[in-house]
C-alpha cells in the first residue's frame, strides 16, 4: 500500500490490522511523553483546499505525535488564490522535501489524480475529495463502533453489527467511504434520508429508508451515523425547509429512546445542532462524537506509520 | 539445514529459576520491582520469572510488556513490522527497578530501542536486563545482568527460542 485514496484500497485484513495498530497508538495519549520517534526526519504536508478544523488538526497532531515535521497549507492566503494549479502547488511542496501529502480538495478524484499522474513521488493520503471519499473518517468510525460495541476489539471485525447512515447520502464522502469500509468489515448497512438525497444506485444490504422512524423500528440499528447537511455542496433545494428535515430525519431524544439499549450515535462533525441532531442527543451518553475525535488522531497515526515507515516498495 | 537442541525444557526451567533467584538476591526482595517483557517471547519469560519469585518469596511482582518496534533504528531498511503490545502497569515505571526481559540477546539493538522506549514512559531508578540466551555478536555496548545460558554461535546460525505458551513446546534450537 503506497497511498490511501479510497476505502476500497483496503482489504478486510488490512483494515483490521490498521484498527489494531490505532488501538496501540491510542495508548500514547496516556504516557508521560506523548510522542513516538518513528517518523523523525519525515515531512508531512497538509494540503487543504477546503476549510477544515478537525481533520487538519487531527492529521497535524497525528504526524507530530510520530515526530514528523508538519507543514500546514491552506489555499486561502496562498499562491492558489493567485491562480496556481494543484499540480504546481504539489510539485512545489515536494521540491521542498515533502514525504507525504495529505490532500483535502473540493473536486472528487483530486487525490487519485495527484497520486497517479506522475506529478509527485510522495505518499498521498486522501483527507476528503469533493463528494467522493474520506477514508480515514470511515476508519475512525469503524474504530469507534468496534470499541463501543465489542468487548475484545483487538483482531475483531464488525460482522453482525447493523449500521444506519442518515442524511445527505448523495453529497457525502463520509457516507460513501463508510458504506465501502463497514460492509467490507462485515457490517449490515442501511441508508436513510430524503428521496432527493439518497441515491438508488447504491444498494446497501440493509436497504433504503425514507423515514427515520421507520428505519429505527424496522432496521433496528446498533449504530446510527448522522451526516451533516452540507449547505456548501447543495446547489438546489433538496428538502422544503430545515424544520421539516429536522422533524422527519433529525435525531432527537424521542427517537434516541426508541433505539436498542446498547445502540450508539455517531456524527462526523461539524454538527448543525438543531438540524440533523438536537443538542440533548448530541450530548447524551449514547453519543460517541468525542470518541470519534480522539480515535481520529490514533487512526491517522496508524495510517501515517503504515505508509511512511518501512522500506519503499519498489515500483 | 541442520538443527540441534541446545536447551531442553528442563534446562529452560532451571535457567529461569536461577534468574529469578538472582533478581531477588540483587534487589533484596521484591520491593519496587517491575518486570517488563519485550514482545513476543520476552513476555512469557517475564511471567515465568514472576511466578518463581512468587513461589519463593510469597510476594507478587508486577509484570508488563514494552514494545520496541517504533524505536528501532532499522525501520527504514525493513518491511513494515507488526507492532506488539505495550502494557505498563498503572503504577508506572518512575522510581522502579525495571528488569527488561528478552529471549535472545544478539546485536543489542533491541535493548537500545527498549531503553529509549522506557525513557518515554518515565524515569526508573534502575534498569537491568535479563535474557534467556546470550549468543554474542554485540554491535553496541550493552550487556545482560542475568543470563540463562551463554551460547557462543556463528553469525550464520539462527537461534530459535520456543515456549509452550506460544509454540506448544519448550526448547532452544540452533539452525544453520
Amino acid at each position: 500500500m503506497k497511498n490511501l485514496l479510497s476505502a476500497a484500497d483496503l482489504s478486510k485484513s488490512q483494515i483490521v490490522s490498521l484498527l489494531d495498530l490505532a488501538h496501540e497508538m491510542s495508548d500514547v495519549n496516556d504516557r508521560e511523553i506523548k510522542k513516538l520517534p518513528i517518523l523523525r526526519g519525515k515531512t508531512v504536508v497538509n494540503l487543504f483546499f477546503e476549510d477544515s478544523t478537525r481533520t487538519r488538526i487531527s492529521f497535524e497532531l497525528a504526524a507530530k505525535r510520530l515526530s514528523a515535521d508538519v507543514i500546514n497549507f491552506a489555499a486561502k492566503g496562498s499562491s492558489v488564490s493567485k491562480g496556481e494549479s494543484l499540480k504546481d502547488t504539489a510539485q512545489t511542496l515536494e521540491a521542498m522535501g515533502a514525504d507525504a501529502i495529505v490532500l483535502r480538495h473540493a473536486s472528487s478524484g483530486s487525490a487519485y489524480r495527484l497520486a497517479h499522474s506522475g506529478w509527485v513521488d510522495s505518499v498521498v493520503i486522501n483527507a476528503g475529495d469533493g463528494s467522493h471519499e474520506h477514508p480515514t473518517q470511515a476508519l475512525l468510525d469503524a474504530m469507534t463502533i468496534r470499541e463501543s460495541l465489542i468487548e475484545n476489539p483487538i483482531g475483531s471485525d464488525l460482522s453482525g453489527k447493523r449500521v444506519l447512515i442518515v442524511g445527505d447520502i448523495s453529497h457525502s464522502r463520509v457516507a460513501r467511504s463508510n458504506l465501502i469500509l463497514l460492509q467490507e468489515l462485515g457490517a449490515t448497512v442501511a441508508t436513510c434520508g430524503p428521496a432527493t438525497l439518497v441515491p438508488r444506485s447504491l444498494e446497501p444490504a440493509g436497504g433504503i429508508f425514507y423515514s427515520l422512524d421507520r428505519a429505527i423500528s424496522e432496521f433496528e440499528p446498533d449504530v446510527v451515523l448522522m451526516l451533516r447537511i452540507q449547505n456548501e455542496r447543495m446547489e438546489a433545494s433538496f428538502f422544503p425547509t430545515e424544520r421539516e428535515y429536522s422533524r422527519i430525519w433529525g435525531m432527537n431524544v424521542d427517537r434516541l429512546g426508541r433505539l436498542k439499549p446498547e445502540a450508539i450515535v455517531l456524527h462526523p462533525g461539524p454538527m448543525n445542532r438543531g438540524l440533523e441532531i438536537d443538542a440533548s442527543s448530541a450530548d447524551s451518553e449514547r453519543s460517541r462524537i468525542l470518541n470519534q475525535v480522539s480515535n481520529g488522531v490514533s487512526i491517522r497515526m496508524a495510517v501515517l506509520f503504515q505508509l511512511l515507515s518501512g522500506e519503499k516498495e519498489s515500483a | 539445514m541442520s538443527k540441534r537442541t541446545v536447551l531442553s525444557s528442563d534446562d529452560i526451567r532451571r535457567a529461569i529459576t536461577r534468574i529469578a533467584h538472582e533478581i531477588l538476591e540483587q534487589n533484596r526482595g521484591t520491593e519496587d520491582l517491575l518486570l517488563l517483557g519485550i514482545p513476543t517471547r520476552g513476555i512469557q519469560i517475564a511471567t515465568r520469572i514472576a511466578e518463581v519469585i512468587k513461589e519463593h518469596s510469597g510476594s507478587e511482582v508486577s509484570v508488563g510488556s514494552i514494545d520496541v518496534t517504533m524505536y528501532r533504528d532499522d525501520l527504514a531498511e525493513q518491511p513494515t513490522r507488526t507492532v506488539g503490545v505495550t502494557n505498563i502497569p498503572k503504577t508506572g515505571v518512575g522510581g522502579k527497578t525495571v528488569v527488561l526481559v528478552d529471549d535472545v540477546l544478539f546485536s543489542g539493538r533491541t535493548i537500545r530501542a527498549a531503553l529509549d522506549a522506557l525513557n518515554d514512559h518515565g524515569r526508573p531508578s534502575a534498569v537491568r536486563l535479563a535474557v534467556l540466551v546470550d549468543r554474542g555478536h554485540r554491535q553496541l555496548p550493552i550487556r545482560a545482568d542475568y543470563v540463562g545460558k551463554n551460547l557462543p554461535t556463528a553469525l550464520s546460525e539462527r537461534i530459535s527460542v520456543r515456549l509452550s505458551e506460544v509454540d506448544g513446546i519448550d526448547e532452544v534450537v540452533i539452525e544453520d
